[in-house]
Parts: C-alpha cells; sequence; structure tokens
C-alpha cells in the first residue's frame, strides 16, 4: 500500500517531461511526505527478527547437545570435566539471544543500541554457535577426534580454572617483554626512518646498512643473541626491536621521503624553520605510512616473541606452549594459543585505535 | 578609444593607489636571467628580465605556457636563487623567503592533516606569534567567508573553498606582496568570475602589491593594472600594456575588449579572435 503511494505521488513528476522548476519542487515534496508515513507505519509494527530468534535457537541447541548427550568415554580421561557447567552457559547465552531478538522484534527505545549490534552480529552469533557444538561433537561426544591432541570446548574451563596462575603470569610477562621491545623498535625505527629521508648524508651511511640487514630474519639471530647479550630477556628485546624496527624504519623513510615538495615551498615562504619543516610538514604527511610499519612490526614482533619464549626465555606465553607440550597437556595448550588470539588481536586493534585517532583527517579520503 | 600606450614604463602616479598601500612593498626584478640544468644541457628559462612593480600595483604576467613565468615567480618569492640578477624588495636584495612575500600556488595545497583553521594559521605558527595573534587566523578566514568551516578538513571543501582558504593562509600574514600563480586556473569558470571579483576587492581593501600569472587574457584585464606579455622560453618581456580603467570593472567595458585584442596580437594569437 505505501509503495503504491509513493509511486502515485511521483507519477505526475515522471508525466510531465519538461516541467518548469517550481512545479518539478512541487511534485519532490509530494514524494517525501508519502516515504515518512510508510517508515512510521513499519517503526510501529512488530516485525519479528529472525535472525535473532535463530541465534538463540542455535544456542539453544548447543546447549541441548552438550547437556543431555553423554560424553563419550575416551581412554585414560574419565570424564570431560565442566561438562554441566558449559552448558547452562551456553543456555544463558540462549536465553540473552532470545531476549534480544525479541527487543529487536518489539523495537524497545530502551534497548536500541544493544540490538543494532546485535542485528550486525546475528549470523556471526549463529556460527559461531554451529561451530562450537561441531567441535563438542567431535570431540566429547563421539571421540571421532581423540583426546589427548583434542579436547572439547568444555574442558578449556579446566584449563582456565586450574591454571589461571601460571597462564595469567605468562601473559603478563609476554605481553611486558613484546610491549618494550615493540616500543624501543617502533621508537629508533621510527628516527631512523625519519633522518635518512630527510637527511642525504644519514641516507647515504644508514640506508645500505638497513638494505644489507633489514631483511635477515631476527630469528636467525637467536643463537648469537643469546650468546651476546647478559640476559636472555635483553636478547629478546633486542630481537623483537629488530622485527619491529626494520619495517617502521622503511616505511618512514619512504613516508617523508614521498611527501609533496609544494607543501615545504608553502612553509618555506610563511617563514617556517628546519625544525618546522620536520616536525609539522613531513612527520604529519609521513604519518599515514609510519603506521602501515607499525602494522607489519607488530606482526613480525609476535613471531620473534613467540619464538624467543620457546627457545630461552623462562616465562611467557611461548614458554608455557612447550612446557604444555612436555606434559602431553593439550588442553592447556588450546587454553593458551586462545590468551595469545585474544593478546594479540586485541593489540591490532588497539593499534587500529590510536591510527583512526592519529589519522582521523584521513576519513573521506582512504577507503579503511 | 582609450588604448594604453604600450612598451612604456607605467609611472606610479598613473595608477590609481588602492586604498591602504601603506603595507605594500615595491618589487624590482633587475636583469635577471635564469636556467636549469637538465639531462640534455641547459635550459634557460628566464633572458634579462627587468620588472618593477610599484607598491600597491597589481600586475598581470601574461604568457604562453611553460615559457617561465612561474619561474620568475619562485624568484621573487625567495624559493630559488636567480642564475643572473637580482631582485629586490623595496631596498633590499631577495636572498631567500619571507612571509612578507607570499605565494598562492595554482594547487591550494593545503596540509590534508590540519583542519581550515589549522592550515590558516599555519604561517603565525611558523614565525611562532600564533598564541599571541589568534584573532588574525578568524579574521583572515571571515575574509573569505569561510568562519563556519573552521573545523572542516581540506578534503571535505570544494575546489573553490580551498583556494579561498589557501588565500585566508596567505591573507593571515598581511603580506606586503601576494604572488598569484595562476591561483584561479583550476576552478570552474562560474567560480572563477566570482573569485576574480573577491581578490579585486581583497586587493582594494588590504593594499598589498600583486604579481599575478595567468593564461586567461581576459583574467589579466579585468583584475590587473598593468600586463606584462612575455615571450615564448626563454621568457623575454615583449611589452607591457597599462590599464588605466576604475575598479570594478565590468567585462563587457569596450575598452577591455579592445585591449583583448592587441594583447592577443602581442600573444601571436591576433587571426584566432
Amino acid at each position: 500500500m505505501s509503495s503504491s503511494a509513493i509511486a502515485t505521488a511521483a507519477a505526475p513528476g515522471f508525466e510531465r517531461k519538461l516541467p518548469p522548476p517550481a512545479s518539478r519542487a512541487a511534485s519532490t515534496v509530494e514524494v517525501f511526505p508519502a516515504a515518512n508515513v510508510a517508515s512510521l507505519e513499519t517503526r510501529a509494527a512488530f516485525h519479528p527478527h529472525w535472525q535473532g530468534l535463530a541465534a538463540a535457537l542455535a544456542w539453544g541447541f548447543m546447549a541441548a547437545v552438550t547437556l543431555a548427550w553423554p560424553n563419550q568415554p575416551a581412554g585414560f580421561v574419565e570424564d570431560w570435566p565442566y561438562t554441566t557447567e558449559f552448558g547452562i552457559a551456553t543456555g544463558v547465552v540462549a536465553a540473552i539471544c532470545a531476549f534480544l531478538a525479541f527487543a529487536a522484534s518489539a523495537h524497545v527505545r530502551l534497548l536500541h543500541r544493544a540490538c543494532a549490534v546485535f542485528r550486525h552480529g546475528a549470523p556471526w552469533i549463529i556460527v559461531s554457535a554451529l561451530l562450537l557444538a561441531l567441535w563438542e561433537i567431535l570431540t566429547a561426544k563421539t571421540g571421532v577426534l581423540p583426546p589427548p591432541f583434542f579436547a572439547p570446548p568444555s574442558s578449556l574451563i579446566d584449563a582456565y580454572a586450574n591454571d589461571y596462575a601460571r597462564l595469567a603470569d605468562s601473559t603478563w610477562n609476554s605481553v611486558k617483554l613484546l610491549l618494550e621491545g615493540v616500543a624501543w623498535g617502533a621508537a629508533i625505527g621510527f628516527t631512523v626512518g625519519v633522518a635518512i629521508g630527510w637527511s642525504r648524508a644519514v641516507n647515504y651511511w644508514v640506508h645500505p646498512i638497513l638494505r644489507f640487514l633489514g631483511p635477515l630474519p631476527p630469528t636467525a639471530l637467536l643463537p648469537i643473541a643469546f650468546f651476546f647479550f647478559p640476559s636472555s630477556h635483553a636478547a629478546s628485546v633486542f630481537l623483537i626491536a629488530l622485527a619491529t624496527g626494520f619495517p617502521v624504519a622503511i616505511l618512514s623513510w619512504s613516508g617523508v621521503a614521498g611527501v609533496n615538495k609544494a607543501y615545504y615551498d608553502v612553509a618555506r615562504t610563511m617563514g617556517a624553520s628546519e625544525w618546522f619543516l620536520i616536525f609539522r610538514v613531513a612527520i604529519p604527511a609521513a604519518l599515514p605510512q609510519v603506521f602501515v610499519g607499525l602494522f607489519m612490526g607488530f606482526g613480525s614482533s609476535f613471531v620473534v616473541l613467540i619464538v624467543a619464549e620457546m627457545m630461552g626465555v623462562k616465562s611467557g606465553l611461548g614458554w608455557y606452549l612447550t612446557w604444555a607440550q612436555g606434559y602431553a597437556s593439550y588442553v592447556n595448550m588450546y587454553a593458551a594459543l586462545i590468551v595469545m588470539t585474544v593478546i594479540f588481536s586485541s593489540l591490532i586493534s588497539l593499534l587500529f585505535a590510536v591510527r583512526d585517532r592519529v589519522l582521523v583527517w584521513q576519513k573521506g579520503i582512504v577507503k579503511w | 578609444m582609450v588604448v594604453a600606450a604600450t612598451a612604456e614604463k607605467p609611472r606610479p602616479e598613473d595608477i590609481a593607489p588602492p586604498a591602504a598601500a601603506h603595507g605594500a612593498s615595491r618589487i624590482r626584478v633587475e636583469r635577471v636571467s635564469h636556467g636549469f640544468d637538465a639531462p640534455s644541457g641547459r635550459l634557460e628559462v628566464l633572458e634579462d628580465v627587468d620588472l618593477d612593480v610599484a607598491p600597491g600595483e597589481f600586475v598581470a604576467l601574461l604568457g604562453p605556457s611553460g615559457c617561465g613565468k612561474s619561474t620568475l615567480l619562485r624568484l621573487v618569492a625567495g624559493l630559488e636563487p636567480a642564475s643572473a640578477g637580482a631582485i629586490f624588495q623595496d631596498d633590499g636584495p631577495i636572498t631567500r623567503p619571507d612571509p612578507s612575500r607570499i605565494v598562492v600556488f595554482q594547487d591550494p595545497t593545503l596540509f590534508p592533516w590540519r583542519t581550515v583553521w589549522d592550515n590558516v594559521a599555519l604561517g603565525l605558527q611558523a614565525q611562532g606569534i600564533l598564541k599571541q595573534e589568534k584573532t588574525r587566523v578568524n579574521a583572515a578566514l571571515r575574509k573569505v567567508g569561510l568562519e563556519g568551516f573552521a573545523t572542516s578538513y581540506p578534503h571535505q571543501l570544494s575546489g573553490g573553498m580551498a583556494q579561498r582558504v589557501a588565500l585566508a593562509r596567505a591573507l593571515v600574514n598581511n603580506p606586503k606582496l601576494l604572488i598569484l600563480d595562476e591561483p584561479l586556473g583550476k576552478l570552474d569558470s562560474l567560480t572563477r568570475l566570482e573569485m576574480q571579483g573577491e581578490l579585486v576587492s581583497l586587493w582594494q581593501k588590504n593594499g598589498f602589491s600583486v604579481l599575478l600569472v595567468t593564461h586567461d587574457v581576459e583574467e589579466a584585464l579585468f583584475l590587473a593594472q598593468r600586463v606584462v606579455i612575455f615571450s615564448p622560453r626563454p621568457a623575454k618581456i615583449i611589452t607591457e600594456i597599462t590599464i588605466d580603467r576604475p575598479y570594478p570593472r565590468h567585462r563587457d567595458d569596450p575598452v577591455l575588449t579592445g585591449l583583448r585584442h592587441e594583447v592577443l596580437n602581442q600573444l601571436g594569437l591576433g587571426k584566432s579572435w
């Protein structure tokens, strides 16, 4: 009904081939009230949010599988712990989904924001429930993927509940080591890159060294670094800094070298000093590139961190992985891998957030 | 029909001085030649150029594209030293850039990471006087009618608005000489006509001297008190034409139409008219 109203309102405008400007304006004015009425009507109605209901159903299914289907007794594991608790937790998620789906269907004003997020995420919420259910079925329920190499998602709760102290300590040490190395690497890499981009003399001397040594994987230096440095901590910081610093330096350099020369002309005619040209023109103009370097540097720093911890450092998530493997405690390994994923992706998200703040002017220029 | 005598240096007293000429510089270009070392050999760009700009005068430079007019502007701005000859501002030789001589380029070259306000503030910040002189930034934005866009970023502006911001960024420095390198060259024709009028009123209100490079004969005749015509590269001055018409000018002024014919003749385009 509403669409036909729009059509009839719009039709007169199309019929007249060459209407005078005033009447054309009048006909477009007619169109908008009709459209507004239509949207008001739909807002008032109860519109079932099917995806949200499906999400509630999927998590309900997950809870039913966990609770109703008995675990397969497998090998030396007498029974997987925390199965009931896991089932209850998934049931709670299902209930929350059902509530939000109802709120989204009835357009509850108070939950407007939460509903918007829920609507956007609904497909992922459905898929993750189904994947978790598949995982639980293949491990605990049927034993297709056998212990000890595979563990059901419910058993991860066990690993976190019983070994949280060691895991938290390892996580803390990893983050500390990583940030220390990345901070040094980013600071030195940025300074070196800007210096190469700005000064011919620095470019002449440092650029070849960077080109020659840069491509060497920092992990290849691991044995030497552990030998030269007083502690394995210092060696790891050095290697992480190296891994971060190289891409940051290269991209800071190319960023500074690529600055539009007209910017310098503009600033110079207005009385800018050399200091001003570097810090107020070259560096801000190069920052988008610097951030690309930081993203790359962050990525390779994760590799070096884990390898260094596996090889020599006596704490941290990399060390935890080898330790868990030594005890054939694969549940703990999965638990550590999940922590690692969360930490690293959070760090990258943090960098994205920083970039969005610093480079807010790029919005609308670059697609990101 | 009053066609001004050609090839004759105008006496400053012939030219109606704009409202406040106290903040204007005299520019003397004395026997300046300039060239670049290109891979294919030496490229001569300017040859023996003599030019005098009276304080507060509006002078347009016309010539075939690529002839070296923009190079002359860079020399006057102090961005490059001339190969031979000398350029004086009032009585001192020009050796390096100075905020009393500001260039507005064909591209607005606004800094994309700065808001409109911060772009306009650039000169004051570079000179280290922004804190004391903040009001000048707002005043400059008001002059170009963009005070409502202070917090916008350059990519949110239209071409005409961006070029207005570039003008405000120049004006905030209270220049004694405004150097305009085809400032309206990339704008659409309606915006260009509008901004030609604005340039005249800005010049009349502020009283600086203006050196304008343009390819648009009508623009030169509409804006300038004197048009200097250059030969193809290496650029030499062929002739000068004084335009003794009052402001605001009218585009259909028969005197300007006559002058247009003459200028095109001098540029070797008389037949195409």
